[in-house]
C-alpha cells in the first residue's frame, strides 16, 4: 500500500529517480543508515517524540504508524529542515507543541533519521536518501542566494 | 428515533488495603440516543478489571462514569451532579452534565451541550463557568443546578491569546465578582526560535503583554477582552490548575515549568537535571507578583531561583531578586493541571484546607522514566503549608514504570469536591471519573 502510494507520487515528482532509487537500497545500507540514525533519533528527537516513537499525546505527535511519518518524503524532510509550528491536524489530532528546525544536521544525518523512523516503532517505509534530503535543502533556499 | 441495549455498568470499588472488592452489576436500560437532543445514558461498556488505585489507609474509590471523553476541570453541584468540560467536543458538544438517575452512585446519563472545547469549568455563586481556549462563557443555573438557557451563555471574556502552545485557558473565582483566567505563554523560554538549542532569551520578553500569567476579569461584564481585564500576575509559563484558597482568600497556581533544559542546553545541564529540573511550583500570587517566568526557574533541589541558560545562566547563578517564592516546589514536569483546596469535613482533620493536586504526569524526563500520573497532598495551616507533599492517590498509569506517555492508561487532570466532601478526579485520557471517599 506505501510502495503504491510511494510509486504514485514518484510518476509527478522531479525526485522519482533518486526515490526509486532509495526504495531499492541494499538491505546491508539500509541497516547502516538505521544504526547511524537511531543515534541522531536518541540525541535529537526521543526527548519529544519518545523512545517508541509514541509521541506525547495532544502535545507531540506520535512517529510511530503515522501517515506523515511513512507518507510523503520530501514533506517530512522539509519539516526536519525548517520545523514545524502549524496548527493542522495530522492523522485527525491536533499538536500544541512546536518543533524546532534542525537544519544543523548534515543531509546524511537527516536521511539517516528519517530512515531509522521509517524502519522502526512498526513502521515499514522505504528509506530515505541524502540527495533527496539535499535536493529539498536546495529548493527551501531564497533564490536570490 | 430511540434505541435500546443492554448497557452493562461495572462498579469497582477499591481501598488502598482492599484491592481485590469488586461488585459487578449489570443492568439493563434503555439507551435513547438522537441527533438532535443530548440526553443520553452514558457509554458505559463492560471492561476488563481496571488498573486500582492505591490510596491512603481508610480511603476507598469508585469509579462513577467511564469513557465520557478527553475531560478536563470538573465541577460537581450541590446534589451531586457533575458537569465536565471536554478538551474536544463529542457530537458537537463539549460541556456534559451527569447524573445518577437511580441513585446507585454511578452516573447513568449525561446531557451535552456548549459547542466548544476547552479546559476551564466552575460553579459559583449560581453560575457554571467554562472556557475554551480564547473565551469564557457563563450560564445560569436555576435551584437544580441545571442550566437555564443552554444555547444562549453570556460570553464574558474573549479575544485571549491562542497560538497552540499552552493553549488551555483554565479558570477560578474569588467572593468578590472576580474570575481569573490563565494565560499561557506561546512558548517555552521566549528564545528568539522556540525550542531550538542555544537560542538566547528575547530581552524583555515580548510574551508577557499578553500571556504568561493570570488576567483578572468581572463576572458580570459581557466580552471583556485585556483591555478590560487586569495582568494580576506574570510571569508564570502555563498555569492549567489554580483554585481560590477560602481560609487564605487568595489565589493559588501550579505552574508548568520550562522543559528541555539539557536539549537546547547540553553543555549547562546533565540529562538527569533535566529530568528533575525545574521545579514544577505551587505560587500563590497577589496583584501584581511576578513568579520570574522566562528569566529564572526554580531549582527544589538547591532551594533557590536559577537565572534561565537562555538569559545567561549557568544553572548555578541566581536570578530574580524581585521574582516570588514558591509555596510548594515538586520535582520537574509532573505537569499539574489540577489543584483544589479541600473545605469538606468527611476526611480527617489533617486534609482541612489543604491542597490537592492532580499531576497529568511528564513527558520531558524521557529518557529516563517518566514520572507524575497520581494525586499529591499538601496539608495547609493559616494558609501555609503545615508539612510535605505526599501522593495521596496513585496507580492511575497502571504501569509500574512509564517510559513513554502513551503507555499511561489515565492521567488525572481535574479535581472537585463533592456535597458529602468527597473528592472527584478526572481523566482525560480514557474519560473515567474516580470518587474518593473516607470511612474510618
Amino acid at each position: 500500500m506505501f510502495r503504491f502510494l510511494f510509486l504514485s507520487f514518484c510518476f509527478s515528482s522531479t525526485y522519482c529517480a533518486q526515490a526509486q532509487q532509495s526504495s531499492t537500497t541494499p538491505k546491508k545500507d539500509i541497516s547502516t543508515s538505521i544504526n547511524k540514525g537511531k543515534v541522531v533519533y536518541q540525541t535529537h528527537c526521543l526527548s519529544c517524540h519518545q523512545i517508541d516513537g509514541g509521541g506525547v499525546p495532544h502535545l507531540n505527535p506520535p512517529l510511530a504508524e503515522s501517515s506523515w511519518a511513512n507518507g510523503n518524503v520530501q514533506r517530512i524532510i522539509q519539516i526536519v529542515l525548517k520545523g514545524m509550528s502549524d496548527r493542522v491536524p495530522i492523522d485527525d489530532e491536533y499538536y500544541s507543541n512546536s518543533m524546532p528546525a534542525f537544519a544543523h544536521l548534515s543531509n546524511a544525518q537527516i536521511a539517516d533519521v528519517l530512515t531509522y523512523i521509517r524502519q522502526s516503532f512498526g513502521n515499514q517505509s522505504s528509506a530515505v536518501t541524502a540527495t533527496e534530503v539535499l535536493a529539498v535543502r536546495k529548493k527551501m533556499q531564497p533564490k536570490h542566494k | 428515533m430511540q434505541a435500546s441495549k443492554t448497557i452493562r455498568l461495572t462498579a469497582k470499588y477499591a481501598g488502598a488495603a482492599l484491592f481485590g472488592l469488586f461488585f459487578l452489576v449489570n443492568t439493563k436500560a434503555a439507551n435513547h440516543l438522537t441527533t438532535d437532543t443530548s440526553k443520553h445514558h452514558l457509554p458505559f461498556v463492560q471492561q476488563e478489571i481496571d488498573n486500582p488505585l492505591v490510596l491512603p489507609k481508610g480511603f476507598s474509590y469508585a469509579i462513577v462514569a467511564e469513557n465520557v471523553g478527553r475531560v478536563r476541570h470538573i465541577a460537581v453541584t450541590p446534589k451531586g451532579d457533575l458537569y465536565a468540560k471536554l478538551a474536544r467536543p463529542i457530537n458537537g458538544k463539549g460541556i456534559f452534565k451527569l447524573v445518577d438517575t437511580n441513585n446507585d452512585g454511578k452516573y447513568d446519563t449525561s446531557f451535552g451541550f456548549g459547542n466548544y472545547g476547552g479546559t476551564g469549568l466552575a460553579i459559583k455563586n449560581g453560575y457554571l463557568y467554562a472556557s475554551n481556549d480564547q473565551e469564557v462563557f457563563r450560564y445560569e443555573l436555576d435551584k437544580q443546578y441545571d442550566v437555564v438557557n443552554l444555547g444562549k451563555p453570556e460570553r464574558i471574556v474573549t479575544g485571549l491569546i491562542n497560538r497552540r502552545q499552552h493553549e488551555s485557558k483554565s479558570i477560578a473565582l474569588d467572593d468578590k465578582g472576580h474570575i481569573y483566567v490563565n494565560i499561557g505563554a506561546y512558548a517555552n523560554a521566549c528564545q528568539e526560535k522556540d525550542r531550538s538549542k542555544g537560542s538566547p532569551g528575547k530581552m524583555p520578553c515580548p510574551i508577557l503583554d499578553s500571556a504568561g500569567g493570570i488576567w483578572q476579569f468581572s463576572v458580570d461584564l459581557p466580552n471583556q477582552s485585556y483591555k478590560e481585564g487586569i495582568r494580576y500576575a506574570t510571569g508564570l509559563r502555563n498555569v492549567v490548575g489554580l483554585d481560590w484558597n477560602q481560609s487564605s482568600k487568595s489565589l493559588f497556581v501550579m505552574q508548568h515549568g520550562r522543559d528541555q533544559l539539557y536539549d537546547n542546553w547540553p553543555a549547562l545541564f546533565t540529562q538527569q537535571q533535566s529530568a528533575e529540573l525545574p521545579s514544577e511550583c505551587m505560587y500563590e500570587v497577589k496583584k501584581g507578583d511576578d513568579a520570574g517566568w522566562p528569566y529564572i526557574f526554580y531549582d527544589h533541589i538547591q532551594k533557590k531561583k536559577i537565572l534561565a541558560p537562555e538569559y545567561g545562566g549557568d544553572g548555578v547563578k541566581e536570578g530574580g531578586k524581585d521574582a516570588i517564592n514558591p509555596t510548594v516546589a515538586f520535582p520537574g514536569h509532573l505537569a499539574p493541571n489540577g489543584l483544589l483546596f479541600y473545605t469538606g469535613n468527611q476526611f480527617p482533620a489533617k486534609y482541612k484546607n489543604g491542597a490537592f493536586i492532580a499531576f497529568h504526569g511528564s513527558w520531558n524526563r524521557a529518557p529516563l522514566p517518566q514520572k507524575g500520573y497520581f494525586v499529591a497532598f499538601v496539608p495547609f495551616k493559616n494558609g501555609k503549608p503545615s508539612g510535605e507533599w505526599e501522593i495521596f492517590a496513585d496507580g492511575f498509569a497502571g504501569e509500574p514504570e512509564i517510559k513513554s506517555p502513551r503507555q499511561a492508561k489515565h492521567r488525572p487532570c481535574g479535581l472537585a469536591q463533592g456535597p458529602d466532601g468527597s473528592l472527584y478526579v478526572s481523566d482525560d485520557n480514557k474519560g473515567f471519573i474516580y470518587k474518593i471517599t473516607y470511612k474510618n
